[in-house]
């Protein structure tokens, strides 16, 4: 493998519960990833795709199995030290966008570099930019409330890309935007694994987003069923703001 | 990372200034209640300890008969008060006293006022002070001179705006010269009038005003101790010497009482201080009360805001700022409704300090006692709701709807 490696998984496993009542969502999932992929991991719900996802972005600890991301062992991490893995490496994006209510767009994308400690001016400068690079720089003062769905999601993708992380993990972004707006977001992604490198790794259950992605792993049963280089990734079209 | 969770908690204050007004509300009425009442209680005692210290200092009155009341039990005579003065130890000075009623008047105006016939040592005793002209002396009580000393209600009701020296005023047939103005010593203990008074040699009381030379109307005999000397000891001397003047039996009670003053000071006082204390428990219930408002707030906020914390949680937070972000969000809460309450009690205190009539006394021990406690309030009432946020797993916190 000539690209550098982001995601080792081995033998990784998940239960649970306990005893009678334990439930074992992943089986022993072999995975690796390399750096500068771009990633969707699809299933049906239940397969275990979430809590793969909640591995691999340092939400949630494997009960057995090794991981390793870019280099370090995470199964052993204190939950500190996970939430100091996030905080510098990764980039989150949800569903449901998950900004703070009654928060302007520039506080929101600004958060992640509060809690890196950076000054004021560095934080409006940043923050600024990446509402920038995202398309909605009129937008900074506007609350979550008074933007539309696409608007909400492109500042939670600016909090994400603000702190420049090397991987971006993108749970259903476009499971509660419209197909206009759904394009828009995935060319926004892929412009961000092209243009600036970001591995991403995208939870989704709609085919036509997965096409996005150069790479397809499918989840059933708490295993890895599938794992296919996609042979025609969608390209990523300029993006008309 | 403290100015981090500083300026986060301040966004989130900011945030909701409706719920932290209200959250902040109970804290000020508590810290505000109890300062108030606190104050207040204290300023009252203090007006109770100088009122009875306004009679004079050490002071000790004998009085026919037993308590305050009018009895039938004889009075006194000048042979009691030369064997006060000559018999007991650390008395200052002795001086008998005796009042009637009387009808004043200074050309068309009229007053029914106290008339106190005494010796010059009264003045030292019952602490008055001359404001204007001279106190009586000892020549004037040997010739019965017509002289008084009038009090500063008197004065005002006879004279108003004209000048009282030198003039004539009629206590009932006799015609007498007013020689002195007392200073003002306002209200006494049990809310009399201690200013509307003329006081005379108890010669002339006795024979030109009285018009009877009877040596037994002596109503009250005043006697200022020693500063240093106990008053307890005063007082039982006084007891003893005055049973065996009067050869009374050991199985009969005293036809006379002796009052220290001193200790209705401090009865009076410490009464007042229980007072004070009570209200002061009250208020510091309500207090209590507030400090739970917070909690409450906290608490149900950290249920509202799983939401925010998973997202915290989940873009590096580490639990212990989200800990620190909650704490210095109930803190925050509770100095500010701290220092709003003790700017209310402030306020209250000044007011209210002229409704009730006590003094205003600022006392940096309760407001610092007050303070400390809101803010004890805030660290201990937002712990637990703020332990409880930051040791939320992120990924059931984001997932709470």
């Amino acid at each position: 493998m000539s690209e550098e490696s982001l995601i080792e998984l081995r033998g990784l496993t998940k239960t649970y519960g306990k005893g009678d009542a334990a439930f074992e969502a992943l089986k022993g999932v072999d995975l690796s990833i390399a750096m500068g992929e771009f990633v969707a991991v699809m299933g049906p719900s239940g397969s275990g795709k979430s809590t793969l996802m909640n591995l691999l972005g340092c939400l949630d600890t494997p009960t057995g199995g090794s991981y390793i991301f870019q280099g370090i062992p995470i199964e052993g991490l204190s939950k500190d030290q996970r939430s100091l893995i996030r905080r510098h490496a990764l980039g989150f994006i949800f569903q449901g966008f998950n900004l703070l209510a009654r928060t302007s767009a520039l506080e929101n994308v600004e958060l992640p570099l509060l809690y890196r400690g950076y000054p004021r001016k560095l934080r409006h400068e940043m923050a600024r930019e990446a509402l920038a690079n995202v398309g909605i720089s009129d937008k900074e003062r506007n609350t979550p409330a008074e933007l539309s769905g696409g608007q909400q999601q492109r500042v939670a993708i600016a909090r994400a890309i603000v702190t420049n992380p090397g991987t971006l993990f993108a749970d259903e972004p476009t499971g509660n935007l419209d197909s206009q707006t759904t394009l828009e977001i995935m060319d926004l992604l892929c412009r961000l694994n092209v243009d600036r490198g970001i591995s991403i790794i995208m939870v989704t259950h709609e085919d036509e987003v997965a096409g996005y992605a150069k790479r397809i792993v499918r989840v059933k049963d708490g295993l890895i069923e599938s794992d296919l280089k996609n042979p025609a990734p969608h390209a990523a079209k300029s993006i008309v703001h | 990372m403290f100015l981090n969770a500083f300026i986060i908690a301040l966004r989130e204050i900011r945030r909701n200034l409706t719920r932290a007004f209200l959250t902040v509300l109970g804290v000020v009425i508590g810290v505000a209640a109890v300062i108030t009442m606190v104050t207040l209680g204290r300023g009252a005692t203090e007006m109770v300890k100088s009122q009875i210290s306004n009679l004079g200092s050490n002071l000790i009155v004998v009085r026919p008969g037993q308590g305050w009341g009018f009895s039938g039990a004889p009075l006194f005579s000048n042979a009691d008060i030369s064997a006060v003065e000559g018999q007991i130890s650390g008395v200052k000075a002795v001086a008998p006293l005796s009042n009637t009623n009387a009808s004043v008047v200074y050309h068309q105006n009229a007053r029914n006022t106290d008339i106190q016939g005494t010796t010059p040592a009264y003045f030292g005793v019952a602490n008055w002070k001359i404001r204007e002209g001279r106190f009586f002396d000892d020549s004037d009580v040997l010739k019965q001179s017509a002289v008084c000393v009038i009090g500063e209600t008197v004065r005002k009701e006879l004279f108003g705006k004209d000048d009282a020296i030198g003039q004539k005023i009629r206590i009932r047939n006799s015609s007498v010269m007013v020689i002195g103005i007392m200073a003002m010593k306002g209200q006494g203990g049990f809310g009399n009038d201690l200013d509307d008074n003329i006081i005379v040699p108890i010669t002339t009381l006795q024979r030109r005003i009285n018009g009877k030379a009877s040596n037994q109307n002596i109503n009250q005999v005043m006697i200022s101790g020693q500063d240093n000397y106990p008053s307890a000891s005063i007082v039982s001397d006084v007891a003893s010497l005055m049973r065996e003047r009067r050869r009374l039996a050991n199985n009969v009670q005293n036809n006379f009482t002796v009052i220290d003053t001193r200790q209705i000071a401090e009865a009076v006082s410490s009464s007042t201080q229980v007072m004070t204390s009570l209200l002061g428990a009250v208020a510091g219930v309500s207090l209590l009360v507030g400090g739970i408002g917070i909690m409450n707030i906290m608490l149900v906020s950290v249920t509202e805001r799983t939401r925010e914390i998973g997202i915290r949680l989940a873009i590096g937070a580490r639990a212990r700022e989200v800990l620190l972000q909650f704490l210095v969000e109930a803190v925050t809460l509770s100095c500010v409704g701290g220092v709003s309450g003790i700017i209310l009690a402030y306020g209250l205190c000044v007011s209210l300090a002229k409704v009730v009539g006590a003094p205003f006394l600022f006392d940096p021990k309760i407001n610092t006692v007050a303070f400390v406690f809101s803010a004890a309030i805030g660290v201990i009432f937002g712990f637990m709701p703020a332990r409880r946020a930051a040791m939320l797993d992120p990924i059931d916190a984001l997932r709470h709807e």
